[in-house]
């Protein structure tokens, strides 16, 4: 049995491409300041997973404490905890531009603006932050 | 729309949303029917309030600890037992972390449960929530458990 039926004029063809669809949402930046929200807080979750269970060690014993301790004193978790610096601090300050934007009456209209301004701290806050902590890790390992 | 489209209209019923159709299919109920309501009843709101209120408190208390622990005076390369040890002499010296650490793990499940409830299948999201709260749990009860019976003597 066949389902075709004949092309006929009066029906129009399917449109080849779907026309570009319009959203206020996708694609503007604050779709991807969410994407980096969740990018940050689920590594911020695994992190203070690994965290509580590194300070659990205390009740086992000051020498197992130290042990795990000191592999946060080596260069690449020293890079690591850059990032963690950074995905902490992004998620901070995006989080008080959702909260504006949910609770200030003039939040939506200047999510953007909020969003440059998040940006422009974070890069304020980054930049001595970087700088202590590269002199931490210079002082260590150079 | 003043023709009759549906058995419900033709009946001159005007609502059926509280019905079943029996002449659709027996899987399948009218779109509009009210769901019997699932779970703990105005979750996503509390949630919701929970991540933005406790969120304010945080910003401070997490990035203070990032401050004292990574930044300030030799940063990491100075924390041991003993440093553990001098700041949990003292109740008080506790008195950030245990906010900090509960705070954020309750913000885990009710950040991630609300989002995986409209995203994923039924199954996947028992699993993922279940993992979720039992992971959660653990860490609350085993962080308040060494906070509370911290001992600075221990050998």
């Amino acid at each position: 049995m066949s389902t075709a039926t004949p092309a006929s004029p009066a029906v129009p063809a399917p449109r080849p491409h779907p026309s570009r669809r319009r959203s206020l949402y996708r694609g503007d930046p604050g779709m991807w300041s969410w994407v980096l929200h969740r990018i940050t807080g689920a590594a911020i979750f695994f992190f203070l997973l690994v965290h509580v269970l590194d300070t659990a060690l205390v009740r086992v014993s000051p020498q197992a404490y130290n042990e795990v301790i000191n592999t946060y004193k080596t260069p690449i978790v020293g890079l690591m905890e850059m990032g963690l610096v950074a995905a902490v601090l992004y998620h901070a300050l995006n989080g008080i531009r959702v909260i504006l934007i949910d609770f200030w009456q003039h939040g939506p209209k200047y999510q953007r603006l909020m969003l440059w301004i998040v940006i422009g701290v974070w890069l304020a806050v980054m930049i001595p932050a970087l700088g202590v902590l590269g002199m931490h890790m210079a002082e260590r390992f150079l | 729309m003043t023709e009759a489209w549906t058995p419900h209209h033709r009946e001159g019923r005007l609502a059926p949303v509280q019905e079943k159709e029996h002449d659709r299919p027996a899987s399948l109920d009218h779109p509009r029917a009210p769901r019997r309501p699932r779970g703990i009843p105005y979750f996503e709101k509390y949630a919701w309030l929970f991540m933005r209120f406790s969120g304010v408190a945080l910003v401070f208390l997490a990035l203070g600890h990032l401050f004292i622990g990574l930044i300030w005076d030799n940063g990491v390369y100075r924390i041991d037992f003993n440093y553990v040890a001098e700041r949990w002499a003292s109740p008080s010296g506790r008195s950030g972390t245990w906010p900090c650490c509960g705070w954020r793990w309750c913000t885990a499940p009710t950040a991630c449960a609300p989002s995986s409830a409209t995203t994923r299948k039924n199954v996947t999201k028992f699993y993922l929530n279940s993992l979720l709260l039992l992971v959660t749990g653990f860490t609350v009860v085993l962080g308040t458990y060494v906070l509370v019976t911290f001992d600075a003597s221990i050998s």
